[in-house]
């Protein structure tokens, strides 16, 4: 299994090891090891809630900065998230936001809302095919993809086989470059998505070897944001390629909608979106279509990268829209009549689909190991209080049954110890079933 | 001293009670329940009977027994989930076994439970199923999948 790729990173130096992250993180990754916060790879999904609840700003997100771009010798194409139209309080219409990317330096911009009313495109012709199972889930959250491929393997068949609007966004702006300037040494076109969130950083990390790296850079909306906005009174305006559809996309509900079929749900954060996945894996979910699933609160408008107030973003991108046509783009004709979605889009995940299993081994080995957890978690104390480092007892259980923590380190257990030798009924300890736990004092 | 070590030759037992008031929070068992299993390795397809099986139980818990304990016993060959309730118990289990007949209230019809499908699918989805009821006395329903 290769590892996946992040780009949350810790601060040990600000990290006090505390519990924050410990409690937040919905697939438990973290624990406290020699007093700092660590995150288990394997099992990260990339949310940024430990970002969001760290007091102590240890936790950032790794991406691009302008900086890097080599505006002078490198043709630059910006690859706007539908999420940054909706930051500015003085953006009255979407044409001046393309103008104030190109007057930054970029060479061209190509929207990925455009790309987003595209791949609406291909979904509804590929929920035509009869024989695809339903519902079939949104892919465009990278977070959802891990979560499901961590957490919900069953599903995995269901995930929608196209890839995100950034990735085509990509393909397409290098695709009508090279078109539109035949004299380009194709080295040189770079592209430079512009990102709401981190997840998307680490997606792009992660692009297995053997596929066309579409993406060259991952910016952040809020460095573009303190860019951009000088420059949106008074620069030319390029006129935007987007609809109604493509701006939808930044918010919850709108890749779903978009599909003119009612048959559809929607739903943001990753508590709901789990108990959605849960309730559809045993069944007790209406008939759907179509699910649309996103970590972030309200959508990408939620996302960690973004400046403005997910809601109020939101607002303004609803007033942008009331003015645009429904939707710009439309596919080449000859697509409409295939109901297929060609092969060159469908995605490649970036990561294996190996499950992070706290067990391993044959079903016998697994069974042992997990009466084992079973007879340990039968002894702590169940206060999930986190003093071990581990977010609950149960995880603790885990980690004691696989020798990666002593019994020791339950807090609570080691404070009634250390009473009952205090009050000289040392002879108590290991007495309550927990044979092993002997170390440490 | 006791010791964590391996003993296997009990199956490993999972126990967790349904909450009789909460048409809600029903199925949180068959959510742990599918965890479990998966981690321990079970192919998908016995994974999603055993979901979907052990749901359709605990509903019936709710609609009609004021909850009850969902037990499941886990060895190397088989899943076996017990469902235990105090609950009015089963005047006719050969009836209540016929798709479509159902005792449900209107009210709990109105929630989109009760269309009658609870022990058929349950016994379609089983391996083995076998009803214990006694009237005024309560249900232990016992399904085995392999």
């Amino acid at each position: 299994m290769i590892l996946y790729k992040h780009s949350v990173v810790s601060d040990g130096e600000k990290c006090t090891g505390c519990t924050h992250c410990l409690r937040h993180c919905p697939t438990e990754a973290i624990r406290i090891r020699g007093g700092k916060a660590v995150i288990d790879s394997a099992r990260c999904i990339d949310c940024s809630e430990c970002i969001r609840v760290c007091p102590h700003k240890a936790k950032s997100a790794d991406f691009d900065a302008l900086a890097e771009l080599d505006f002078a010798n490198d043709y630059i194409i910006a690859l706007p998230d539908p999420t940054l139209y909706g930051q500015f309080p003085q953006l009255r219409d979407v044409d001046a936001l393309p103008g104030a990317l190109l007057s930054v330096g970029f060479s061209d911009v190509y929207e990925v809302a455009k790309a987003a009313e595209l791949h609406t495109e291909y979904t509804r012709l590929y929920l035509q095919q009869p024989t695809v199972a339903r519902p079939v889930l949104s892919s465009n959250c990278p977070v959802i993809v891990r979560l499901i491929s961590l957490r919900f393997p069953l599903l995995r068949d269901r995930l929608l086989p196209l890839a995100p609007p950034m990735e085509l966004a990509a393909k397409f702006a290098r695709e009508r470059a090279l078109f539109a300037h035949p004299d380009l040494d194709p080295a040189r076109v770079k592209t430079a998505f512009i990102s709401p969130c981190p997840a998307r950083v680490s997606w792009v990390k992660n692009t297995p070897e053997g596929k066309v790296q579409d993406i060259d850079y991952v910016l952040s909306v809020r460095e573009l944001f303190f860019r951009l906005r000088p420059l949106l009174t008074g620069t030319e305006d390029r006129p935007s390629e987007v609809g109604k559809i493509g701006l939808g996309w930044a918010a919850s509900h709108g890749e779903a909608s978009a599909l003119m079929n009612d048959c559809y749900l929607a739903a943001d954060g990753i508590e709901n979106v789990t108990r959605v996945l849960d309730n559809i894996e045993t069944g007790s979910m209406p008939d759907l279509e179509f699910v649309e699933l996103r970590a972030c609160h309200a959508g990408c408008v939620g996302g960690l990268l973004n400046v403005e107030n997910p809601y109020i973003a939101r607002v303004r991108l609803n007033t942008l829209r009331r003015l645009l046509p429904v939707s710009r783009n439309r596919l080449p004709r000859e697509a409409y009549g295939t109901a297929q979605v060609p092969q060159e889009l469908l995605t490649m995940w970036p990561m294996d689909f190996s499950t992070a299993d706290v067990l391993a081994g044959d079903r016998k080995s697994r069974l042992e190991m997990m009466a084992k957890i079973n007879r340990i978690a039968a002894t702590l104390p169940g206060r999930d209080c986190g003093g071990c480092g581990a977010p609950n007892c149960r995880a603790f259980a885990q980690d004691v049954a696989r020798g990666e923590a002593k019994a020791s380190d339950c807090v609570v257990f080691m404070k009634e110890r250390l009473e009952r030798l205090l009050t000289g009924e040392g002879s108590g300890i290991g007495a309550q079933g927990t044979g092993e736990s002997d170390d440490g004092i | 001293m006791p010791v964590w070590g391996a003993r296997m030759s009990e199956p490993v037992r999972f126990l967790w009670q349904v909450d009789g008031d909460d048409f809600s929070s029903a199925g949180e068992a068959s959510v742990l329940a599918k965890r479990s299993l998966r981690e321990l390795g079970f192919d998908a397809e016995l994974i999603r009977r055993v979901a979907v099986a052990m749901y359709e139980g605990e509903i019936n818990m709710v609609i009609h027994a004021h909850g009850g304990e969902a037990e499941m016993l886990v060895d190397e060959d088989a899943v076996r989930v017990i469902l235990r309730d105090v609950g009015p118990g089963i005047p006719d289990v050969e009836l209540a076994m016929q798709a479509g007949y159902s005792t449900a209230t209107d009210s709990v019809r109105a929630l989109g439970f009760g269309a009658g499908m609870g022990l058929p699918n349950m016994k379609r989805f089983a391996d083995e199923l076998v009803v214990d009821s006694r009237v005024g006395e309560g249900t232990t329903i016992e399904m085995t999948f392999r």
